[in-house]
């Protein structure tokens, strides 16, 4: 089958690893080929973690500058700095919710203005997609929702090869039976953001 | 049930690299494991450790790489199937046990598995460990996938029962850190209790014995490259004119280059798994008929080196490249698009490059560097020493562990720094040949680790030095590991005993010994004062649990602050300490109430006493 490329990034503590981990099974459960590659040694230190997913049948698990197909960023700095991981042809989904880096509270760097960061984005790639994904956690009733929220617009752009009711099912499975029910809520109100 | 122990042949599931691995050693029917961690190592000793609760598996946290080996190489020795784990620098600390027991060889299989880390995702150097094969004369497997390392296990212990030698298990981290769909096989019932048979003419490496065990490994290296040659792990794919030749991940990306470039039926790959001994006889065939080869492999050009000298035997007159200036490079990580791009310029075919956007309009981005956690322990410490050494000139030895990354400003809390247990040995040098004050820094498990040869070191020769212990009470930095000073019944651990911090530095004799409690920050500067006014060796033990594991406990007391109107923008908090709880909002300090832990350290350093806590 063809091979979709996905990268995720996020800042330590934002939870892209357990979305990436339910994107995986979900793949798994509908026996499409996925391979998942993570970097997260830093991960609780509050650096950024990235993780790349393959579907289909390359056998590499690791995603080259300017090859993404899909980008998904939790936090829009992120998604900015990571740019070049896409092309002019991916499609970017990006939270538009910021968690401003220390270095800026020290006044080592400034943070750009939202609005500068998704027009620098949205001129350089094939379609962007904006939500607030925490405002929209919240909704669901638990702002640590913000990986299940995003996944859910990630599903809704129709580019991977995964369905929403396996994405559902993963969840079941795999997130902490207290969180099932805000976290399908969450995942439903990211379907409805794009 | 651990669901690395489930009991269901031919089930899929979503594992790591590293869960992978685990679950293969379970399969070969392993009973003893050892470790010391470390990244990209960690997970596999962790579901180990976690096995053990609830298994026949005995498992042990090591004090370092060098007992953890010598532990599992007796084990062996007693006829019981044995792995140790390490990532890669970790086998430079066990290479004296690993020399030596590579002529004494084992009874059952005995595994070791050293993780590389090319880029240096979370080390030090990115040394190529191939080399311990050549340098001891043991077998080297490496895998390309997660499923085919959970197989290659099972055949690691095999091997090292027909060579009667343990066998390195190599691999890398994005074969450690990637996960894929993994089919499970059939758990063998494990061995777990062995007997030692005396044979002190082979087993007590006097230089009579070891003349005839070196004989013996030399026959050894010979049968295991006849192995490797018929090895399974070894295998050709695909005909043509060119061969490839490729080993763990590189394979990946060359497999899938040769489809993206159109090469089936052009290119042939050679993938190399059994990779000590090289396979001479298979490589010789393999070449023979190649117009010309590549060599695709990261770090150092090992297979390269065999290749060309195998070639040279045979005659063979084609190129053979691989590290070149315009091809590989010695340096980091490998990636799908550098190998494709290679291959297509050295077999020249077309390639259409997908180039990335163009970052050149994007202005400069604030840095997002991994840091210390709100509340850490290690920022209150160094902030005391940064107090009570104002105006002194001062050399930083650090060490490895969460606190390395108090190096970076404000706190600038570390400059120099090798390896495990540096920071007490490297003390002693510059003592001796500068005028600066010299204050170390280490940890709790790397002063268990290899710290402590350095200090009694630095007490017999009287280095003018302070070591502070920064004694968070755990392993944090990969993954809050237990080490030999904590309280395992706390944790809810039986049979667990405990070394205490204080007592063994009492024990070596150090003359000016104190303990801080680094949140009460103003009796810390004045023991911190104290203690580096002492000539000779002193030692401060700064003892605070880490306070990532303490939240991860629900252990946390203390209420969170916050910056009261009393506030008139000194910024002392932020300038001098540097806590990621604090953010900036109008030209206000404010404090990120969930992050903070309540540690007070800000408020007592604040000149207007306006951090206050929340009622």
């Amino acid at each position: 089958m063809d091979t979709t490329r996905l990268i995720i990034v996020a800042v330590g503590g934002q939870g892209n690893l357990l979305s990436s981990r339910v994107l995986g099974e979900a793949a798994c459960r509908l026996d499409i080929p996925v391979r998942m590659s993570e970097i997260h040694g830093m991960a609780q230190r509050g650096g950024v973690v990235e993780s790349a997913m393959v579907f289909g049948d390359a056998r590499s698990t690791i995603i080259s500058d300017g090859e993404a197909d899909l980008f998904l960023a939790f936090e829009p700095l992120e998604a900015l700095r990571a740019l070049n991981r896409c092309n002019a042809a991916t499609t970017v989904i990006t939270n538009t919710s910021s968690l401003p880096p220390f270095t800026a509270a020290i006044g080592k760097g400034v943070y750009p203005d939202l609005e500068t960061i998704t027009r620098l984005i949205s001129s350089k790639v094939g379609r962007l997609i904006t939500l607030d994904a925490n405002a929209l956690a919240r909704e669901a009733g638990n702002e640590l929702s913000v990986n299940i929220v995003l996944l859910g617009a990630l599903i809704k752009t129709g580019k991977l090869p995964v369905t929403a009711d396996s994405v559902k099912d993963a969840i079941r499975e795999t997130t902490k039976a207290a969180f099932v029910e805000t976290n399908l809520k969450a995942f439903e109100l990211g379907v409805g953001a794009v | 049930m651990h669901k690395l122990l489930a009991d269901q042949p031919g089930t899929k599931k979503f594992l790591l690299g590293n869960e992978a691995i685990a679950r293969g050693a379970v399969e070969a029917g392993l009973a003893f494991a050892s470790t010391y961690p470390g990244t990209p190592s960690s997970e596999i000793s962790l579901n180990f450790f976690q096995m053990s609760r609830e298994s026949d598996l005995y498992f042990e946290y090591s004090t370092n790489e060098k007992v953890a080996l010598e532990v599992a190489a007796a084990a062996a020795n007693a006829g019981v199937r044995s792995m140790c784990v390490m990532k890669h620098v970790g086998m430079n600390v066990a290479a004296d046990t690993l020399m030596t027991l590579a002529y004494v060889g084992v009874r059952a299989g005995l595994v070791i598995l050293t993780a590389d880390d090319p880029y240096m995702f979370s080390s030090q150097n990115e040394q190529d460990n191939r080399y311990y094969g050549k340098l001891s004369g043991l077998p080297i497997l490496e895998p390309s996938s997660a499923q085919e390392a959970k197989e290659m296990m099972g055949y690691a212990f095999d091997l090292s029962e027909e060579l009667a030698e343990p066998v390195i298990f190599r691999t890398t981290t994005r074969l450690n850190h990637s996960t894929e769909p993994v089919t499970l096989g059939k758990i063998k019932q494990p061995v777990t209790r062995g007997d030692f048979i005396k044979d002190p003419f082979n087993y007590v490496t006097v230089p009579a014995v070891s003349r005839k065990l070196h004989i013996k490994l030399l026959r050894q290296i010979e049968q295991a490259e006849a192995l490797s040659s018929k090895s399974v792990y070894n295998f050709i794919e695909g005909t043509g004119k060119y061969g490839i030749i490729a080993n763990g991940v590189s394979y990946n990306y060359v497999a899938d280059a040769v489809l993206d470039l159109g090469l089936t039926g052009t290119a042939k790959i050679l993938r190399i798994g059994f990779s000590h001994p090289m396979p001479g006889e298979l490589i010789k065939y393999f070449i023979a008929d190649c117009e010309k080869v590549l060599v695709v492999e990261e770090g150092e050009p090992y297979m390269e080196e065999a290749v060309k000298a195998f070639a040279q035997e045979a005659g063979y007159t084609g190129t053979i490249k691989g590290k070149a200036k315009e091809l590989f490079s010695r340096l980091f990580e490998f990636d799908p698009a550098m190998v494709r791009k290679i291959m297509a310029a050295y077999f020249n075919v077309p390639f259409d490059a997908t180039s990335a956007v163009d970052l050149s309009d994007v202005p400069e981005l604030p840095q997002r560097p991994p840091n210390l956690c709100a509340g850490c322990s290690h920022r209150a410490t160094f902030y005391a020493v940064n107090q009570a050494t104002k105006g002194m000139e001062t050399i930083h030895p650090t060490d490895i562990g969460c606190y390395t990354l108090g190096f970076l400003p404000p706190l600038s809390a570390g400059d120099f720094l090798i390896c495990m247990g540096s920071s007490a040995g490297t003390a002693g040098g510059f003592a001796k040949t500068t005028d600066k004050k010299v204050i170390s820094y280490i940890g709790d498990s790397t002063f268990f680790h290899s710290g402590i040869p350095g200090l009694i070191n630095a007490v017999f020769n009287n280095h003018d030095m302070t070591l502070i212990i920064l004694d968070n009470s755990i392993t944090a930095m990969t993954g809050h590991q237990p080490n030999p000073g904590v309280d395992m019944q706390a944790l809810n651990y039986d049979g667990f005993g405990q070394v205490s911090v204080e007592s063994v530095v009492r024990g070596i004799g150090v003359p000016h010994v104190s303990v801080i409690r680094p949140y009460n920050v103003k009796k810390s500067i004045a023991a911190i004062k104290e203690a580096i006014a002492h000539k000779g060796v002193s030692v401060i033990i700064s003892k605070q649990a880490c306070t990532l594991f303490e939240r991860s406990r629900k252990k946390l007391v203390g209420k969170p602050f916050y910056v009261s109107d009393r506030c008139k923008n000194h910024r002392n908090c932020i300038n001098d300490l540097g806590c990621p709880a604090f953010y900036v909002e109008n030209e206000k300090v404010r404090i990120n109430a969930s992050l903070c832990s309540g540690c007070g350290v800000c408020a007592q350093i604040c000149p207007e006493h306006a951090i206050l806590p929340l009622k």
